[in-house]
Parts: structure tokens; sequence; C-alpha cells
């Protein structure tokens, strides 16, 4: 038995939104493989929650009508990583998903839950970052869109207004179209565990293949949200594809991000392997996006 | 506090069943309270060890972190459902106990759950993907090895006699 004080299921949004207007101390609930945990532990223990996790609508991958892929926030990091959108567009996220827990949790696992606890190690979060993902948002006023940079606020804090639910993740087509990526997580075991820092790179080649026309990069527990290392981005656009680029660029992570020490691992030490993820992510990338790095 | 019920209609092991549920109770809680079902281990109780696992609508859940109200309406298989029509193990629980797979045994209903979904798709799997598709359990007696040697030997003798079968067409 859990501590739960009451619960609500919602079928529908429109359903969700009234819920959650009735009974304002009420949290959201999806597959709830965070919040049954932290219920368990006492965190959220006697909470109302209202149960988002039978809404179907809110399910699976499409193509919408201009080209974005559009992901319900109930898709789950398995169907995720099976989807054939996912995987003929942006097969990085499923990758990324697959390392998420281990097979029962990611047939659980929602990327809307991933995102919506604003938690730095969500393994989506710095993929979604760097591929410039927006969510949608529907509360009583209707529906918004935002780029997920801003709907992260704080640790722990997203900007989910009173009433509002995440209903779908978006990556538009200019953001995917013709880039390549690479995620790397760096963590003590292979599976159940959570990141010490997860890198997710993606670059588009010139013609040639022979330079930058643009680089992203994102990380995970590189600070107390995912985040976006900028000036290594700005160091290595428009460059030239060859190690002394891809050194540049891996150095100049530094400027930008600011990891903590934790009893997972020292500040110092996520630095050090923030550097060499940037390397291999970016060699990784640029070698899927059919560029040559030579020696 | 006012107690919260629902009820649940569902099909485990092949037979529509209903219960009526609190509904604080977890997945876990219904198969072993209202149906005896008790291979299903609770472990953890927070989705790590894979104790619990069973198969709903065919995918692997542990049933620790899954709300008994989410059942309704859900196909639900847990190792009880492996027995044959004259109460004979599967293929697989077998060739858990030939590999000698089993040591304390709590761990062992879940994880044959899991090589249940793998065996269902009807494809070879690479050891690799084998490893990584039974991650989701923690064995505490160091049987890994021995697990998968005997996921991986039913899967092969599955595809054996399929391909036989097909053969003798």
């Amino acid at each position: 038995m859990y501590d739960i004080k009451a619960l609500y299921e919602a079928e529908s949004i429109p359903d969700a939104v009234r819920l959650l207007q009735e009974h304002p101390e009420a949290q959201i609930i999806a597959g709830g493989s965070d919040v049954l945990v932290q219920i368990r532990e006492g965190k959220r223990a006697g909470a109302e929650l209202v149960s988002i996790y039978g809404i179907d609508e809110m399910r699976g991958v499409c193509l919408d009508g201009e080209g974005a892929i559009r992901i319900g926030s109930l898709t789950s990091f398995s169907h995720i990583a099976a989807s054939p959108v996912i995987r003929e567009h942006i097969p990085v996220l499923g990758e990324a998903v697959s390392l998420v827990g281990g097979p029962q949790i990611r047939n659980i696992g929602t990327i809307g839950g991933n995102t919506c606890n604003g938690v730095t190690s969500a393994d989506s979060a710095s993929t979604l970052f760097a591929w410039d993902a927006e969510v949608e948002l529907t509360g009583p006023e209707g529906i918004r869109r935002i780029p997920i940079r801003e709907f992260y606020i704080r640790a722990g804090k997203v900007d989910l207004k009173p009433a509002e639910l995440q209903t779908a993740i978006l990556i538009p087509k200019k953001a995917y179209e013709g880039y390549h990526g690479n995620y790397i997580k760096y963590a003590m075991r292979e599976a159940m565990d959570i990141a010490n820092l997860g890198c997710s790179v993606n670059v588009s080649l010139t013609g040639d293949k022979k330079t930058i026309r643009d680089v992203r990069i994102a990380y995970g527990v590189a600070g107390p949200i995912p985040m976006r290392a900028e000036t290594a981005e700005k160091t290595a656009r428009g460059r030239e594809v060859n190690p002394e680029t891809v050194k540049a660029f891996a150095r100049a992570v530094l400027e930008d991000i600011h990891p903590r020490d934790s009893w997972r691992a020292a500040k110092a030490f996520r630095e050090h392997i923030a550097v060499e993820m940037a390397k291999r992510a970016l060699t990784t990338s640029i070698t899927l996006a059919g560029g040559e790095i030579r020696e | 506090m006012n107690k919260q019920y629902k009820l649940v209609r569902c099909t485990i092991n092949g037979k529509e069943r209903e219960t009526m549920v609190d509904v604080r109770a977890s997945l876990t809680d219904m198969l072993r309270n209202d149906f005896r079902l008790t291979s299903v281990k609770k472990g953890c109780e927070v989705g790590e060890c894979g104790a619990c696992n069973v198969l709903i609508n065919g995918e692997c859940f542990n049933s620790c972190i899954y709300l008994a109200a989410w059942a309704d309406g859900k196909e639900i298989l847990t190792l009880e459902g492996l027995e044959g029509p004259n109460g004979e193990i599967s293929d697989i629980q077998q060739a858990f106990i030939d590999e000698a797979a089993v040591q304390c045994g709590f761990c062992t209903p879940g994880a044959i759950m899991s090589a249940v979904e793998i065996l269902n798709e009807g494809r070879e799997l690479s050891d690799e993907e084998i490893r990584i598709r039974m991650s989701g359990h923690l064995c505490r007696c160091t049987g890994y090895e021995n697990i998968f040697r005997a996921v991986k030997k039913t899967m092969l003798k599955r595809l054996a006699a399929a391909s036989g079968n097909r053969q003798g067409e």
C-alpha cells in the first residue's frame, strides 16, 4: 500500500485540467517511477494524485503538419526507442532513453515525467536541450509552446502553471534536418544507475563535409539543471573539421559548465570527463554526419 | 480518512477476473493478496530489483511501482501463467533448473518473466541484447551468467524448433 490520500484518474486532457483545478493540492502522476518511489520514501507521503497515465491520446510519436517530430508526453522510453520516426530522424534520442534505468523502467517511464520532474540527470533532457526541443503545455488558458531551455527554472522546478500539464515534446524540422548526434552517459553501472554526467552533441556539416556548419552540445549533471555549452558551440561553429577544432571545442566547455561535488563524483572529476565526453561525442557525431577527422 | 476503492476488471493468466482494490494498492499487493499469486515477490518495492516483474499487455513492468487501479482492462501474465495444462513447467523454467540459474530463487520469477518477454519476440537476439534486456534484475547469489545461459539456450531451442516446423511443412 502506498500512502496516498486520494487518486483521481483523468480520462482525457480536458478532464486532467479540470481535476487539477478541482484539486489544487494534487500532484500529477504519469508512469509513477519517480512519484511512487518518492511516496515510498516518505517525501510525497499523503499526497493527492491526479493520474494521467490512462490518457492514450498523449502516447505516440509522429510528424506534425510542419514536419516537427511530435512526441506525446506519456510515450514510454521503450516506445520512443522503437519508433520509426525517431530511428529515422533523431536516432540519438532513442539511444539516450535506452540508457534510462533498466528495461522495466523504460516500459513505465515517460519522457514527460522525465522532463517535468526537473532533474538535471534525466537522460532524455540533455538530448532534448541539444536539439532545441519545445514543450507543449495545456492548461485552463489553452495550449502554449515554449523552448525546453525556458521550461526548466531551477533544480526540481519547471514552468508548469496551476492546473497545467505537459502534453507533448516537439522537435522542429529546422532543428533536426541535416543534424547527426551522439549521447554519452557516464555512470558507475551499465544499468539501473543515474548519470554522473551526460553529454549530448550534434552537428550539421557543410555539403563538402569539411566545415562545421552548426554544432550544439548539452550536458546533464553539469549544473543544477540541464544546460547548453554555448562557448564551446561558438568556438567550433564555422570551423574546419580537424583535430584542433575538436580539441578547442572540448576545452571550451569548461567556460560554460559548473558541476558540483557530490557523493557520486567530485567536481574536478566531472570537469575532467566533461572535456573527454565532448571530444568523443563530437568525433562520433562528425563521423555519423559523413565527415572525417584527419590527424 | 475515507478509503477509496475501484473495481478493476482484467485478464490474469488467461482468465477474466475482477476485484475491488484500495486505490493505494500496488499491482504487487493486488496480485499477491487478492489472487495469491505469490511468484510476484516483494523485494525492494521501489522498482530497482525486478523481483515483482510481470507482463502487462506483453511488456515487462515492476508491479511494485504500478498502481493496481491502472490494471483495469489490462492483460497480465505472472509466472503462474506459464504452467501447462497438466501442471508441467515451461521450457524456460526447465532451462533455469538445468543451467543452475536458481539459487535462493527470490529473483527467479521476475527474471523468468523478462525472459518470456524476450522469447515471445520469436527472433534471435545477440548476447549483448540479451544482457541488456535482462539487466533489470538484481541477483544476490551472483547467478547472472547462468541466467544468461538459460535464456540464450531456450531462445535457440525455440528458434530451431520453429525452423524445423517450417521445413516440415
